[in-house]
């Protein structure tokens, strides 16, 4: 009886220093996304360079895809922007570019200074569909199978690790399905 | 005739534009403003979605709006914003596996706190501290010291 009553406070101790721990180590900016496993939310958007021609969800069907939330604006986006572009070159994944309450001439300006590593970029200028995709922090990037379901979503900038640890794995498995 | 369908068309002209920015529909605002107080902003995450003013959340107000003009009620606007951000968005997570934690947490801690105090209280009234109406402890050693000094008093001797 009496260790116990020396042991007990030394135990709830432990316990929050082990929350506490854990917590350290946690983004409390990143907030799951329900959408994962969950089909892509549909979208028909004109492209960027090419305002006549749209590009719809339906059209990647079959095929393993990035989806890249980015902007003219989004500092972090720089900072991911040329692992997506050495992606790009070596001919992995198609990657879409969703611009994200953008203009389209500061876009293509942006994409002309820091290169272009999307197949495609398509313009989403009132962020319609960026809230049906769960976007709240750009950049932000989905792996999207080729049944068209969401399976993995980064939030913020793509980092070496995330890309070759989780991102670059899962598209491979993917793409054998 | 002719005259009266143009007059009319004109004020019809007039009037139109006036209906489409009536949407400032007081009861609706007031709505809104308690739906809001109820939703969390993602980028500033601790302000509601009414005190934000990210431009993500003024979207999402829009959206709300949008969503309350098309006669959607207060649970179906919040199950659209749950679909898409996850049960984050709500500042009451329902009550569900994961979130059992959450909610009756607190109240196992209080419990667990009433037993350590009952189990005290229970020890310590055995020990007879703290009761006016039992004996002290050392009862017998002060009736024994009375008991003593008297017969020392008493004793003819003195």
């Amino acid at each position: 009886m009496k260790t116990l009553r020396l042991l007990l406070p030394l135990a709830v101790f432990l316990i929050i220093v082990a929350f506490l721990w854990v917590g350290l180590y946690r983004d409390p900016r990143e907030v799951p996304s329900p959408l994962v496993d969950k089909p892509a939310p549909a979208f028909t958007l004109a492209q960027l360079h090419e305002p006549g021609k749209k590009l719809s969800t339906d059209d990647m069907k079959g095929q393993v895809w990035l989806l890249n939330v980015w902007a003219s604006w989004c500092v972090s986006c720089r900072v991911e922007h040329p692992l997506l572009v050495e992606l790009a070159r070596a001919n992995v994944v198609p990657v879409i570019g969703l611009n994200y309450k953008d203009r389209n001439e500061l876009g293509k300006q942006w994409l002309a200074q820091n290169g272009d590593p999307y197949k495609i970029s398509v313009v989403d200028a009132d962020g319609r569909v960026g809230i049906d995709w769960g976007v709240y922090g750009v950049p932000e990037t989905f792996v999207i199978d080729k049944n068209g379901m969401i399976r993995y979503k980064q939030i913020g900038p793509i980092t070496t690790e995330a890309l070759e640890q989780k991102i670059l794995p899962l598209i491979r498995q993917l793409q054998k399905a | 005739m002719k005259r009266i369908l143009l007059t009319s068309l004109l004020s019809a002209a007039l009037v139109l534009p006036a209906a489409a920015f009536a949407q400032s529909d007081p009861a609706l605002d007031a709505r809104l403003k308690k739906l809001e107080e109820e939703l969390r902003c993602l980028v500033c995450q601790n302000q509601s979605l009414a005190d934000s003013s990210a431009p993500l959340a003024e979207d999402l107000r829009r959206e709300v709006r949008g969503l309350a003009v098309q006669g959607k009620n207060d649970e179906q606007i919040k199950e659209y914003l749950v679909a898409r951000y996850g049960d984050f968005v709500l500042y009451n997570p329902p009550v569900k596996g994961i979130t059992w934690l959450l909610w009756f947490g607190p109240f196992v801690l209080l419990a667990g706190g009433g037993v350590i105090w009952w189990m005290v209280l229970r020890r310590r009234g055995r020990k007879g501290y703290d009761d006016d109406d039992a004996p002290p402890p050392n009862a017998k050693a002060v009736a024994a010291g009375v008991e003593k000094a008297r017969a020392l008093l008493d004793d003819p001797r003195a």
